[in-house]
Order: structure tokens, then sequence, then C-alpha cells
């Protein structure tokens, strides 16, 4: 009954969503108030019916439902909690009504925090997420309906993939889709601003906080999912240019983009056009990634062909709005009008190179994922795109972003002057030139661009932390007055602060541990030793156990360094119960200098055991970095002048204050 | 796909890696760690070809098994890099390259970086920056009276909402 209610909830929220689509639109269009009012109505209970719709999924997967196909398909009753609710967004249809779900909170968002927008703003945006809502609600209902019955229901059901049951998994999808989605209100608000032909920069300032807010989602998102393929696919690769991984990789870094050009538009009222094609195409990435994804164009051309029907839907979905809004622009654009001007070395220009570069890097990941399709399409012939590729075109774009981001927040508005900012970074190029020196003496063994990356990365967290010191006058203000200076920064100060130091520290990790990881590959009997990265492992032998719903053998390596008991690895190799699956757990040893992993293999006929052991130095600060970089969107979120909500009053205070 | 939401990619390549045998194993190595190093460094730029976006080095299907072996082998002969790498391609075709060789089929795959860069560069400075325009640059960070004018008029619309 809970699961027809459910169901019935979902239909229920693609009407309200097609009420949503009309009439707040319409009575922008004729100036009705009580019509656009309707909207804010409209988007509450959307969200109030779609919520509902999921409680009702959720409720099934906890209660283990298997009347339900989709918790018979998914779940088992024997799971922990936990992955019970998981295992909700952890299939194709429930993770389909997550997303709904999400793009309902966000809308509702609007009509919550939005009540200083201009009201036929506000209703058009309302409008435009709502369509959204419809298409993806219709989809949901027509194709994937996680609410069809199962008769007669089976005692059990068939379980969830065992590598999917795990902690940073369960949250990689939501963290995810809250990006994906949240990138939909920046394209909302495009929209509504081509369709009332006006943006300034009260726009941008609207944009900023939903496309901050977005960002961090999918930056903790892709992180959460680099950190499980690390631990879990037992080599502690943590990237793999997967076309999976870029598909999430694209909105990332057109979002990076459009947060910076957002920045311009803001305090400048410059590359308005820009920033709302931006904002349109970041969207668009998200909803491809959503249709590479799902449609299994990825796996084969054809494989598209197999089962087109969820397939075609998501494509017209994805045509439809990337197409509508980039008519829609293509019609419109010249109407925004465009602002200041700046010189060639300014904050603006600085901010274009960054939007550049960051654009080329994400054109670049879209051909090499697309190009073998569209080639395979076009001439039948099959070619592969690989790491090789991306860390050719990839890399080279990603150097001169980073060599060129500590100048960025040093230069001014309009006129900036390039030798004084040099001068300021002073430090930060010390700290630099000795991390390349270091680099070069230590690390011999290593690529030889491999000290450039590990200085270029420093370089960035030293910039970063000396735009911070110059803002408060640290060193040349007495210190009273460099504590009062840092109290009254503002949160967004430290937001950019805290997200570029994020930046270096990840760049950091990223070359320490592509150069200049440590591995053995070898056969161990119990009793023997090995040594690697100056820790020394004895192998003892197995050891068996028993999880919830799974068996393990697990070998026992005692660690040591120089003489002194370090700690126990005990990499195993499951086999789960329901499916019946084997998978293999690394052992990991995290430290701050890096990670000790290792990975049992199988019984060799001597009665030895394969052992691969890997050391992985600094590669936690890959995502120590994003988690940095997570954080400092939050604060950088916190600030009031960022704030929609902020009340009017508070709002002219924070206008009326200069530009930094 | 039923598993959709949660990188089939990386799934498709764990239940491959969740085989009993794992990727390179110790008695595939060759003993001399020359030739060892540029066999590994060979079978990084090579597909697996039975999985989704894996080279040999890191998989562990029996193919790509066979193809770290052919590998070695021909190293062992004495071959070079390039001849061991077209022994292979002519064997299995440019599909089993993960970095696609330059030639008119993909001359648009090596060139797109390039090119995104300069029309992007050019767009984009040319739209924005007015550099080289007659439109004055101001040199101060004071508010001119147009912007002064349409500061007041945003505020003035911010607080009628």
């Amino acid at each position: 009954m809970i699961v027809e209610f459910g169901h019935f909830a979902l239909i229920l929220a693609l009407v309200v969503a097609v009420f949503q689509m009309v009439v707040p639109a319409y009575g922008a269009r004729v100036g009705d108030v009580r019509l656009m009012a309707a909207g804010d109505t409209a988007a509450l209970l959307q969200v109030g019916l779609v919520a509902i719709s999921f409680a009702a999924l959720t409720h099934a997967y906890i209660v283990s439902d298997f009347s339900v196909l989709n918790v018979a398909q998914n779940s088992h009753s024997t799971k922990p909690l936990l992955y019970r609710i998981s295992g909700v967004w952890g299939n194709h249809e429930g993770s389909m009504l997550l997303w709904v779900l999400i793009l309902a909170v966000f809308g509702a968002a609007v009509a919550v925090f939005g009540r200083n927008l201009p009201m036929s703003l506000k209703a058009n945006v309302l409008a435009v997420q709502a369509s959204i809502a419809v298409a993806f609600c219709a989809f949901i209902v027509l194709t994937s309906n996680p609410f069809v019955r199962l008769v007669p229901a089976p005692a059990d059901g068939r379980g969830l993939n065992p590598i999917l049951q795990d902690p940073a998994l369960a949250f990689h999808p939501p963290f995810l889709y809250m990006g994906y989605v949240g990138f939909s209100m920046a394209f909302s608000f495009a929209i509504a601003a081509l369709l009332e032909g006006r943006t300034n920069a009260a726009w941008a300032r609207w944009v900023r906080p939903w496309t901050l807010a977005a960002w961090m989602c999918l930056t903790i998102g892709i992180a959460m999912g680099s950190w499980w393929a690390y631990y879990e696919l037992g080599w502690g690769g943590w990237w793999f240019w997967d076309p999976v991984e870029n598909a999430s990789f694209m909105p990332w870094l057109a979002g990076t983009a459009l947060l910076h050009s957002a920045l311009v538009m803001e305090k400048r009222d410059s590359l308005k056009v820009w920033t709302v094609l931006l904002a349109i195409l970041t969207f668009s990435l998200s909803l491809m990634g959503t249709f590479l994804v799902r449609s299994g164009v990825l796996s084969s051309v054809h494989a598209f062909a197999v089962d087109p029907e969820r397939g075609v839907f998501v494509l017209a979905i994805m045509v439809f709005f990337t197409g509508g809004g980039l008519a829609l622009f293509a019609l419109r654009a010249r109407d925004l009008r465009q602002g200041g001007a700046f010189g060639v070395v300014s904050r603006e220009s600085g901010l274009v190179l960054n939007n550049i570069l960051l654009t080329t890097a994400c054109a670049v990941v879209f051909i090499g994922t697309l190009y073998p399709l569209a080639l395979e399409a076009v001439t039948g012939e099959k070619i592969s795109v690989g790491a090789p590729y991306f860390n050719m075109t990839f890399l080279p774009l990603m150097a001169p972003l980073l060599l060129a981001l500590p100048f960025g927040p040093f230069l001014a508005w309009k006129r900036g002057d390039l030798v004084a900012s040099a001068q300021l970074l002073k430090v930060s190029g010390l700290i630099a030139g000795a991390v390349l020196l270091i680099a070069f003496a230590y690390g011999q063994k290593g690529v030889w661009l491999a000290p450039f990356g590990l200085a270029i990365g420093a370089w960035v967290m030293a910039g970063a932390v000396a735009e911070l010191a110059h803002k408060i006058k640290l060193g040349t203000a007495t210190r009273e007055e460099s504590a009062r200076r840092l109290r009254n920064q503002p949160r967004s100060v430290f937001g950019t602060t805290l997200a570029h130091f994020g930046v270096g520290l990840m760049t950091i990790g990223v070359i320490a541990t592509s150069a200049y990881r440590d591995e053995q590959i070898l056969v161990m009997k119990p009793g023997q030793t090995t040594e690697i990265a100056g820790y020394t492992l004895a192998f003892k032998g197995l050891v068996a156990g028993r999880g919830s719903n799974y068996v393990e053998q697990s070998g026992q390596f005692d660690v040591t360094q120089a003489g002194s008991a370090v700690t126990t690895l005990l990499p195993s190799k499951r086999l789960y119960d329901s499916p019946p699956q084997p998978t293999t757990e690394a052992g990991i040893h995290a430290s701050w200098r890096g990670d000790l992993y290792s990975v049992l293999g199988d019984a060799q006929p001597d009665g030895g055991f394969s052992v691969r052991l890997y050391f992985h130095p600094l590669v936690r600060f890959i995502w120590l970095g994003a988690l940095i970089m997570f954080i400092g969107g939050a604060v950088s979120l916190s600030d009031r002048r960022l704030r929609v909500g902020a009340p009017a009053g508070s709002r002219r205070r924070a206008a009326a204050v200069p530009a930094e | 796909m039923s598993a959709g939401a949660v990188r089939p990619g990386l799934i498709v390549l764990t239940l491959a890696l969740a085989t009993p045998a794992l990727a390179l194993e110790p008695g595939e190595r060759m003993a001399d760690t020359a030739l060892e190093t540029r066999a590994r460094a060979l079978s990084s730029e090579l597909r697996c070809l039975v999985c989704q976006n894996q080279s040999i080095d890191d998989s562990n299907a029996p193919l790509a098994k066979d193809l770290r072996l052919l590998v070695r082998e021909r190293l062992a002969a004495g071959e070079s890099d390039s001849a061991v790498m077209s022994y292979i391609v002519a064997r299995y075709g440019d599909f089993v390259l993960l970095k696609p060789p330059f030639n008119s089929h993909t001359l648009l795959l090596w060139a797109a970086p390039m090119l995104c860069l300069l029309g992007l560069g050019y767009a984009l400075l040319r739209s924005s920056g007015r550099f080289g325009s007659s439109a004055p640059v101001p040199t101060s960070d004071a508010l001119d009276p147009d912007e002064e004018r349409r500061l007041k008029a945003l505020l003035a619309r911010g607080s009628d909402a």
C-alpha cells in the first residue's frame, strides 16, 4: 500500500511540475502577481510529493519488501541497514528518483530563499526548473518506474553488488547528484535571464551561491568516488580517465570556470554573455553525464541500440535542454549589454585566462571521451582514447593555470600591476624554489618533470596563504592591526584562500603519488619478510574471519619500521553471501608520509601467496585537498554577502562595500 | 544498465578484478630489470581488449595476461619498443593503443586541444577585453559616474523586490 502511495505521489509530482512549468511563466508574461506567486506553492508541493515518493521507496528497502521488483533485484534482507538505505540509489530507477528529489529540493529552495528575487525572474526560474522536473518525472514514470510490483514475491532479494557496500560509495551518488542537479539552478537562471532579456551584476550575485553549492557537492562527490576506487579496486589507482569519471569531471571543470566568470560579472558587470553561455553548458554537461552513464552508449555504440528506450529518452531530454538553451542563447544573447572594460593585466583578464584554460581542459575531456564513439559511428573504425592521451593533453593545460593562479587574487580589478604582484609573491616563489631543489635532491628515481609539479603545488599553496597575509597586512602592520583585519575579512576571502590552498595540496598529492610510487610484486610464504619504503613486513599466515554477510580470508602482515612495531595489515579476500561474489580488500596503513598498501593474491603451488605491496607517497593529500576545497566553498557560502536569503537591509550595506 | 548510478565502468572493471588472479603476477616478471621497466611502460599504453578502459598492466583478464607475456617475449628477443608496439598493433589493430596514433582519422582528436585553446582565447579576449579598442580603460578603482548610476539603480531595484 505504501508503495502504491509512493507511485501515486510521483505521478502527482509530475502533474504539479507541469503546472509549475506553465502557470508562473505565463504570469510573468502577462504580469499577473498571483499566477507568478503560484510557482512558490507549486515548488513546495512538488518537493513534498517527491519526498513522499522517495520515502515510500526507502521504506520498502528498509523493511525488505521483496514484492517490489526494484527491491528484490537490488537488496537483500541480511544487508546492514546503511546499505539497505544506500541501495535505494544503488540502481538506475532509485537513483533517478533521488535525482528528481534533489531537483525538487533546489526548486523549493528558490521559492523559500528567493524572496528578494524580482518576481518575474523568480517565476521564470521556477518554471524552467519545473520543466526539467517534468522531463525527469516523466522519464521515471514511463521508462524507469521503481514501484513496479513483483508477483509472486521472492523469499529474498538478489542483493547489492558487494563492492558497492561501502560507506564512501553510499554517499558518492547523492553528492554527485547534488552537484549535477545543483547546476540546473545556474541553467534556470540563465534561461530566465535570456527570456527576460537582461542580466546584471545582481543576477550574478544570485547565481553564484547556487553554483558554489553545486560545485562543492560535485567536488566532494567525485573525491569520494576516487577514494573508493583507490582502496577498493586493489591497486591504488585513484583516477582512470574512465568515461564515467569523465562524465562527472566535465561539469566540474565547466562549473569551476562558471564560478570564476560569475565573479567577474558580479563585481564588474563584464563577461555577461560568456557567463550565461557557461551556465547553459555546465548543466548540459551534467545532462550529458547522465545520458552517457544511463544509455549504455559508452560500452559500445551498439549497446545503445539494443535497449534504446531509456537511452533515447535521456538523449531527447539532453537535446531538448541543451539545444533549446543554446538556441535561446543564440537569439537573445545580443540583448545582454557588455559591461566594464579592463586592461590586459587585471583581475578580469586573470579570470578570463582561468576560463580559457578550464574550458579548453573541459573540451579536451569531452573530445577524448566522445571521439571514439563518433569515429565508430561515422567510419566503423574502433580506437581507444585512454589515460596517455588525457595526460598528454590535459596536464599541459593545468600547468599554466596553476602557475598563474596565485597572481590572480593580487591583481586589481580593471588594471593590475604584474610586477607589484610578483613582488608580493616573492616568499611563495622562494618556497616553490626550495621544494624544487629538495625534490631534485631526494627524488632521483621519479620522472624529471615531477619536481616541477611538486613546486607548482607548493607555489599555489603558498600563494593562497600569501594573499590572505597580504590582505591582513601581516608583517607590515602591527600584530593587533593584523588580528583585527583577520577578524574583519569577509568569509568569502577565507573561502578563496582555502579552495586555492586545497588545489595546491591536491596537486602535490597527485604528482607525488604518480611519480614516486613504490611497488613490490612477489610470492611470500608464511614466515618470510620483505621491505618497502622503509617498512619491514613479516608475513605471518592466513586468518579466517566472518562478517555480517561475507566470509573472508586475510593475510596477516606485521609491519615494523626501524625495529619498532607500526601496525598489522590484514589484506583479505572476501566471499559475499548474496550475491555470492568474491572481492579483494586491500590492507592499508595510512600516514602523512604516504600509504602502505597491501593486496593478497592467489595461493601458489609452492605454498606461498602472491602479494602486492605498494607505497603511495602523500596520496591522502589528493582527497584532503578536495575536502579543503569543499570546506572553502562552505565557508564562502556562509558569507552574508553571498546569501540570497539575507534581508534587504544587510544586502544594501553589503552592496555599498567596495568590491574587495 | 541497472548499476548505472554507480560508475558502471568501474564496476565492470572491479568485477573483472574480483576473479582470483590479480593484474601483473610475480611469475610474469622478467629477470632483467631494465627490460621489465620497458615492459611495464609498454603495458601501460596497451589496452586490455576485453575490459573497459583498462591497460593490460592493470587488468587481470586472461587476454591481458597473454598480451603482457607477449610483450615480454618480444622484448626478450631483443626487439625495440616501437617494434614490439607495431607487432601488437599489426595483430590487434589501433584499438589496442590507449594513445591513438596520429593519422587522418585522429587528426581532429589531436588538433582539437590546440584549436579549442586558440579559438576560445581569441573569442573571449575579443568579446570581453576590448583590448586595443577605443574604450578607455579606467585607471582608478573609484566608480565612474555611469557605474554610480547603475549601482543606484540596482540598489533601488533590489529593495523593491
